[in-house]
């Protein structure tokens, strides 16, 4: 999860028109030696893991064994598409959450502003681990308070191992620092304000408003904020792990043990679908930039 | 006061899923039950067990490598940006880091962790290369100590650096550059009275979310060690596991309590330094 605060920078390609300081007299040595060292670092890791996985251990040769074991090997099915089920509902419930509150917070109720901004903050400077232990106390309640009430049965409901919908809500929470900084850069560059108005006044309900004229302007915002959070999710492994549910990454440390170049396989393979993630949310920040400044 | 209605659902979310845990967390962690006739009372145990032995030991050993990784890390990710955004020709150089920045940083928990395992693990193809190549392997290195979990931390956490400094540098303005150039001042003189100052507060910054995210980090310590290094997370994952110790469920609380009362002391530091150089700046 720590990793996904890349965003908070600003995600994708930050790729300035000049550099900070072009063309300049001498003293460049230490930064090949910072390149070529750190490149080193970052690649050899990567390469290992991809020879690590193509190499046949026992004829010496190439195999792409590993690879399309994948799909059929025990429990993967099941763990991938639960990740991927949570991941769609985690963004899901995050736009639906998030989205009015940016919008009004920008437009109706800026006193609200630093007190919704600290709270979305909240998620990237709590360890995870210390939230995952006061949302196991707090379902701890069903079975020692409320056992025979219809609380309990909501308790125990969203607990399902098939489904379990308290990480979808946990997850939500996660994502607010990425959806909320996502969603507010969009609001703050397009020119809300007007358009709303104009809307409101043409006699246009808010949920209208919000659906027919807010989502199709923020859409780059929001598929931003979506690819993120399903980032994250697909990645999350604290959560899953402390309240004993099996998702993507809790699997691939299942198997380990049993089957080291498989699991490897599926890192490798994760690291790619990140890629892949990545460099859709630069593609659409790249369209939005040509847009507004033709 | 219907519109304030329309943020009440994120206050909410926030209050039940986020909040109540915490309070909960702080309010529990002084609860004990007695293991005999299961009944709850106010006890400080938990919270002054967590402070000695085993447990304060992990809180040392977690903050030693969330601290030095988070420095190393600030270092050499300053150096990484500086270097992409100086090139002279580095239009494809710079693009390229920032990409695989945004890709690594998000590159963490169980697959990183594999990653290495498949390279410098005992198995592992570089481990292999050594040993059959020089015959020494890797001179005793191994990848489940804290010098092996800071060496695959630092994979995230540099990534992470460069991508949040990035915007900072850029806001250094080349003016200012050829101002303090045009006054004679040298390169040092630069950034020890302009660039400095200026980007001290961002690297800060930078440097503490760094620090929360390596002291916060459990997936890639859990997959490397089991837990056999000190590490407040991994004692938690124990306790909370254990079916053995009696009140193991409240050290849990208590241990997790303290992580927390860490990070809120380094904000509060931080927020304190904000403010001095701010006033310092103006």
């Amino acid at each position: 999860m720590t990793a996904l605060a890349e965003s908070v920078a600003g995600a994708g390609g930050v790729a300035p028109e000049n550099p900070v300081r072009p063309a300049r007299r001498g003293g460049g040595a230490w930064r090949f030696a910072v390149l070529g060292l750190l490149g080193l670092y970052f690649l050899v890791p990567i390469a290992a893991s991809v020879w690590f996985t193509v190499r046949d251990r026992g004829t010496g040769g190439f195999t792409a064994e590993y690879y399309t074991s994948i799909p059929g090997s025990d429990g993967f099915a099941e763990s991938f598409t639960r990740s991927l089920v949570l991941a769609a509902l985690t963004v899901l419930i995050a736009l639906v959450l998030m989205l009015p509150t940016v919008v009004l917070v920008n437009l109706r109720l800026p006193r609200l502003r630093t007190t919704v901004e600290l709270l979305t903050l909240m998620p990237l400077v709590v360890p995870p681990i210390a939230l995952v232990v006061g949302v196991r106390s707090v379902l701890a309640w069903a079975p020692d308070y409320f056992l025979d009430t219809p609380l309990a049965d909501v308790f125990f409901a969203i607990q399902e191992p098939e489904l379990p919908w308290i990480l979808v809500f946990v997850y939500v929470v996660l994502a607010l620092p990425f959806v909320y900084r996502a969603l507010d850069a969009g609001v703050r560059g397009a020119d809300l304000r007007t358009l709303t108005e104009a809307a409101r006044n043409l006699g246009a309900s808010w949920p209208r408003v919000l659906l027919w004229v807010v989502l199709p302007v923020l859409r780059t915002s929001v598929l931003n904020a979506a690819f993120l959070t399903l980032a994250l999710v697909l990645g999350e492994f604290t959560f899953a792990n402390i309240l004993g549910f099996e998702t993507f990454p809790t699997w691939i440390l299942r198997i380990s043990g049993s089957e080291p170049q498989l699991s490897v396989a599926v890192s490798v393979l994760s690291l790619l679908v990140t890629w892949l993630l990545l460099l859709m949310i630069s593609a659409l920040d790249r369209r939005r930039g040509t847009k507004e400044n033709p | 006061m219907l519109t304030a209605l329309g943020a009440a659902p994120f206050f909410l979310y926030v209050g039940v899923f986020l909040l109540l845990p915490i309070a909960v967390l702080a309010v529990e962690a002084f609860r004990a039950t007695d293991p005999v006739t299961f009944e709850e009372t106010w006890s400080t145990a938990s919270v002054s067990a967590v402070t000695e032995g085993v447990y304060r030991r992990a809180y040392l050993g977690s903050l030693q490598l969330s601290l030095i990784t988070a420095l190393l890390s600030a270092v050499l990710g300053l150096a990484l940006a500086v270097a992409i955004l100086r090139a002279r020709r580095g239009r494809l150089l710079r693009r390229l880091v920032l990409t695989a920045s945004g890709v690594l940083a998000n590159f963490g928990g169980i697959p990183l962790a594999f990653a290495f395992l498949a390279t410098i693990g005992t198995a592992g193809v570089v481990t292999r290369l050594l040993t059959e190549t020089f015959g020494i392997g890797l001179g005793g290195f191994s990848l489940a100590s804290m010098t092996g979990l800071g060496l695959v931390y630092l994979y995230f956490l540099i990534p992470l650096m460069v991508l949040t400094i990035v915007p900072a540098l850029e806001a250094l303005r080349p003016q200012w550059r050829e101002a303090s150039d045009n006054l004679g001042a040298s390169g040092w003189q630069y950034w020890r009275h302009v660039g400095g100052p200026v980007l001290l507060p961002p690297v800060l910054g930078a440097t503490m979310l760094l620090f929360a995210s390596a002291f916060a980090a459990y997936a890639t310590a859990k997959a490397l060690v089991g837990s056999s290094v000190p590490l407040v997370t991994l004692q938690i994952a124990d306790a909370l596991s254990s079916n053995v110790v009696v009140g193991a469920e409240n050290l849990g609380k208590a241990l997790a309590l303290g992580m927390i009362v860490v990070v809120g002391l380094v904000m509060a530091f931080y927020a304190w330094i904000q403010r001095r150089t701010q006033r310092w700046l103006a």
